[in-house]
């Protein structure tokens, strides 16, 4: 079968499923008792089982299988949830997430499982996993034992099974076992086949059936079938059959969507088998209520990015043409041209919302993986940590989502490390044992704002300073005039850290710069707030979109430019007079402060017949506390423009943040502020 | 022997610049382009033009006269750019004219004279010569060497 197809369903359904047990899994620690949530990450993990055996991943599914085997002895109450056993079960899940990315990245998927596999064996036994060194060895050689014959549905054969059903027919798993001696494997088969297509029609085979036409099995094999006739008919038939040692048949009932292992019955019961029949005669009720608990989900398909993108540089190939046609329009006076082009107008206007739209993700896919995290660092920093996820379902971006995951990872890491006391502290601060790490997010105007807020042990502003003096980031001087924002800005600083060690964590002052880098880079602002023995915020203003911006256009000369009207905070046309000039730099009193004037025609080395006016046009741009006045030749106006890269050629052109396609089909640049102002 | 041949031609697109008749590998065209308005990028090097706007892709353009030390000249109805392509980047060449495909063998081409004496020396990868024409080869790798692009760094302004 060509599988090709269904690769990237695959992978995008198993990080579901893969997310899906985390989260449940991290449900389960705080509710150890509660079965729900067992059967839940149960059907994540039977799910992926059966998809990844029939990609034919194999390390994959038989990790999971070990790991359904470990979840069904929980279900069954055989053993009690701990934090050791969820340690491996989590393990297990990362050693998972580690092969699907492997497959997604166009890798075999094959990854060395017999560790985690072992380790969930012997949790499955009954034995703690810290016991397991010890018995590493004998674990070892029973670790591989031979694969069960068994069968997986998927979700064609399942219907198939349902419909056979409502129309009276019984479904049967057969697994037939030849004598040890039998000559002629494949015969036996193709008798066994054709005892059963009399009686019924087979719908599954495993292994397959091309494969058992080559003798490529031991001496058992299983059959599904769906017919009319009972059980013990069929047996007798195939009991005809010579040289067939053993026949088990299985009722496959509605439901019971679970991989069973051939029962077998005669003398060769093992142990587990008890087990075995439980679980399939418990499964049905389970999976009935299964329905009922699953949330309503919205009716989607899975798009490429890609394939949005290009509709979204057509749809500005559009917005250009509808630019010219109303100019034409204008020009021809006709009245039903403009009314066409007024119609196409507004129709185009929602077509750019929804296209715009289409692209918005919630910040849901960013923070899932975040409650994990904290768990796992909370238990290395021997911290007890409740993180508190607010608004996951505030949308950005897609291109913002893509960026935003690491900044959140070093912040939140940082609000582990440096910002939650231990619980003895903790106890002995008055405060509770379990620190609170609060993350969220929500729209605001044009901006998404992400919050990181934390109830440790806040920011020392006097170590900070004392820091910073150390690393000769600031001067004394300086730093007896910051104020307690200023100084907790320097924590910004690159070759900061204020942990007194240095820890696995975080603390190489290597993290907290780049976080702010790459949301600056991204049209965002971070900024502190923090008291002592309280806690601290860090906030993070985000725009909504990186592809659609709103600038004011300004011409030098004959070019036009775009400055972001996010940086932009006035304009305004003073008069030559007015223009000072200190350290040779020329300045202007802007509502009482001194805003030094840049001339965008020498930064830009616009060509110009150097002739000079009366009124000089500024914009007044900023970058944090910092000002600048760009002088232009004239406003234009502003505007909404798309937001485009200058390829992979221009990779770093000094102040120019990008280019956009103006209504005329010209480009024009985009002015980067920040790199103006330093 | 003669079909072996001929399915290994190398099919070339032929530019002219100045006086000289170049060529670049038809696999590394996308496409060609009348000269529409381009938008300066102000502070980078002199034979970059600056970008266009090709069917809602921005497209850096590069002047060929420029990158071979040849004089600049106007462009006119025959100028044309040549989109290529290396790698993952797209880019505009500006040529006098491009109106010819030629199929060469590929032991044809030779490597370019020791001696050539002119400035895009650098940029040929061998010269191919048809009855009486003279095709040169170009490495567009060089051409488009990123790192002749780097380095434009400026200081802030202001602060």
């Amino acid at each position: 079968m060509e599988m090709n197809q269904y690769l990237e369903v695959f992978i995008e359904e198993s990080k579901e499923h893969l997310q899906s047990c985390n989260e449940q899994l991290l449900e389960l620690e705080k509710n150890p008792d509660d079965i729900k949530i067992v059967n839940e990450i149960f059907r994540s993990a039977h799910t992926l089982k059966g998809m990844s055996a029939t990609m034919g991943y194999e390390d994959l599914a038989n990790l999971t299988h070990q790991m359904e085997n470990v979840l069904d002895a929980i279900r069954n109450q055989k053993i009690k949830v701990n934090a050791e056993i969820l340690d491996v079960v989590f393990l297990a899940v990362d050693d998972l997430e580690a092969m699907v990315q492997s497959i997604a990245e166009g890798g075999d998927g094959k990854r060395d499982v017999s560790a985690a596999v072992e380790k969930l064996m012997l949790i499955e036994k009954g034995e703690s996993p810290a016991q397991s060194q010890a018995r590493a060895e004998t674990a070892a050689a029973i670790a591989e034992p031979p694969g069960p014959v068994k069968s997986t549905y998927d979700d064609f054969e399942w219907t198939v099974i349902q419909q056979s059903k409502e129309q009276g027919f019984e479904t049967y798993e057969i697994s037939i076992a030849l004598r040890a001696d039998c000559l002629l494997k494949a015969a036996r088969v193709y008798m066994v086949f054709e005892v059963l297509e009399k009686s019924g029609e087979v719908i599954k085979a495993t292994p397959s059936v091309e494969q058992l036409e080559e003798e490529q099995f031991d001496q058992e094999f299983s059959v599904t079938i769906v017919t009319k006739e009972t059980p013990e008919v069929i047996r007798q038939k195939l009991l005809k059959v010579s040289e067939v040692d053993r026949i088990d048949v299985l009722e496959v009932s509605m439901g019971d969507d679970i991989s069973r292992e051939a029962v077998k019955d005669e003398g060769t019961l093992q142990p587990d088998v008890e087990e075995k029949a439980e679980r399939a005669s418990e499964m049905p009720k389970e999976e009935k209520k299964a329905p009922a608990a699953k949330q309503v989900s919205n009716k989607t398909i899975r798009v490429n990015i890609e394939r949005l993108d290009i509709l979204m540089n057509l749809f500005e190939e559009l917005v250009i043409d509808r630019g010219r046609l109303e100019q034409i329009s204008k020009e021809l006076n006709n009245q039903e041209l403009h009314e066409t082009v007024e119609h196409m107008s507004r129709i185009s206007g929602d077509l750019q919302n929804i296209i715009l739209n289409m692209r918005m993700v919630p910040i849901e896919t960013v923070f899932n993986r975040f409650p994990r995290m904290v768990r796992q660092l909370a238990r290395d920093l021997n911290k007890m940590i409740n993180l508190d996820i607010v608004g996951a379902d505030t949308e950005l971006d897609r291109t913002v989502i893509d960026e935003i995951g690491d900044p959140l990872v070093h912040l939140i890491r940082n609000a582990l490390d440096h910002g939650i006391e231990t619980p003895e502290v903790r106890k002995a601060n008055g405060k509770s044992e379990e620190g609170n790490v609060i993350l969220k997010a929500y729209h605001s105007g044009n901006h998404v704002f992400i919050e990181i807020e934390d109830d440790g042990a806040g920011i020392n502003k006097d170590k900070v300073i004392k820091k910073a003096l150390k690393n000769g980031i600031i001067t004394e001087q300086t730093a007896s005039a910051l104020t307690d924002k200023q100084a907790y800005e320097l924590i910004f600083a690159s070759g900061f850290s204020t942990a007194d060690k240095i820890s696995d964590v975080s603390g190489r002052g290597v993290g907290l710069d780049v976080v702010k880098n790459t949301i600056e880079s991204l049209g965002g602002s971070v900024s502190i707030d923090s008291k002592v023995g309280q806690g601290s915020i860090f906030s993070i203003q985000l725009p909504l979109t990186l592809s659609i911006i709103s600038v004011m256009l300004v011409e030098i000369e004959k070019e036009k430019y775009a400055i972001p009207l996010s940086s932009i905070i006035e304009t305004a046309i003073i008069r030559k007079e007015d223009v000072l000039s200190a350290h040779n730099q020329k300045v202007i009193d802007f509502r009482g402060k001194v805003v030094p004037l840049l001339s965008l025609k020498e930064i830009f080395e616009v060509p110009s017949d150097n002739h000079e006016d009366e009124y000089i046009s500024v914009v007044i741009v900023r970058k944090g506390e910092k000002m600048a006045g760009l002088v232009v030749d004239s406003f234009i106006g502003q505007q909404e423009v798309v937001l485009k890269s200058l390829g992979n050629y221009l990779t770093s052109v000094f102040a120019i943040s990008g280019a956009t396609i103006l209504g005329d089909g010209q480009v024009a640049l985009i002015v980067d502020c920040n790199a103006l102002i330093r | 022997m003669m079909s072996e041949t001929a399915a290994a031609d190398l099919k070339l697109i032929v530019f002219q610049l100045k006086d000289k008749e170049y060529a670049i590998p038809v696999n590394q065209v996308r496409s060609i382009e009348k000269v529409e308005h381009i938008t300066r990028v102000p502070r980078t090097v002199g034979f970059v033009k600056g970008v266009i706007n090709l069917r809602g892709v921005v497209t850096p353009i590069i002047s060929l006269r420029s990158r071979f030390n040849l004089e600049e000249a106007e462009y006119n109805e025959h100028s044309r750019v040549i989109i290529a392509v290396m790698k993952d980047m797209e880019v505009g060449l500006i040529v006098d004219s491009a109106n010819d495909v030629i199929d060469v063998a590929p032991e044809s081409i030779e490597p370019p004279p020791e001696v050539i004496g002119s400035e895009e020396a650098d940029f040929i990868k061998g010269v191919t010569k048809i009855e009486k024409r003279l095709f040169i080869l170009i490495d567009l790798e060089k051409v488009l060497n990123p790192e002749e692009l780097a380095a434009q760094d400026g200081k802030g302004f202001a602060g």
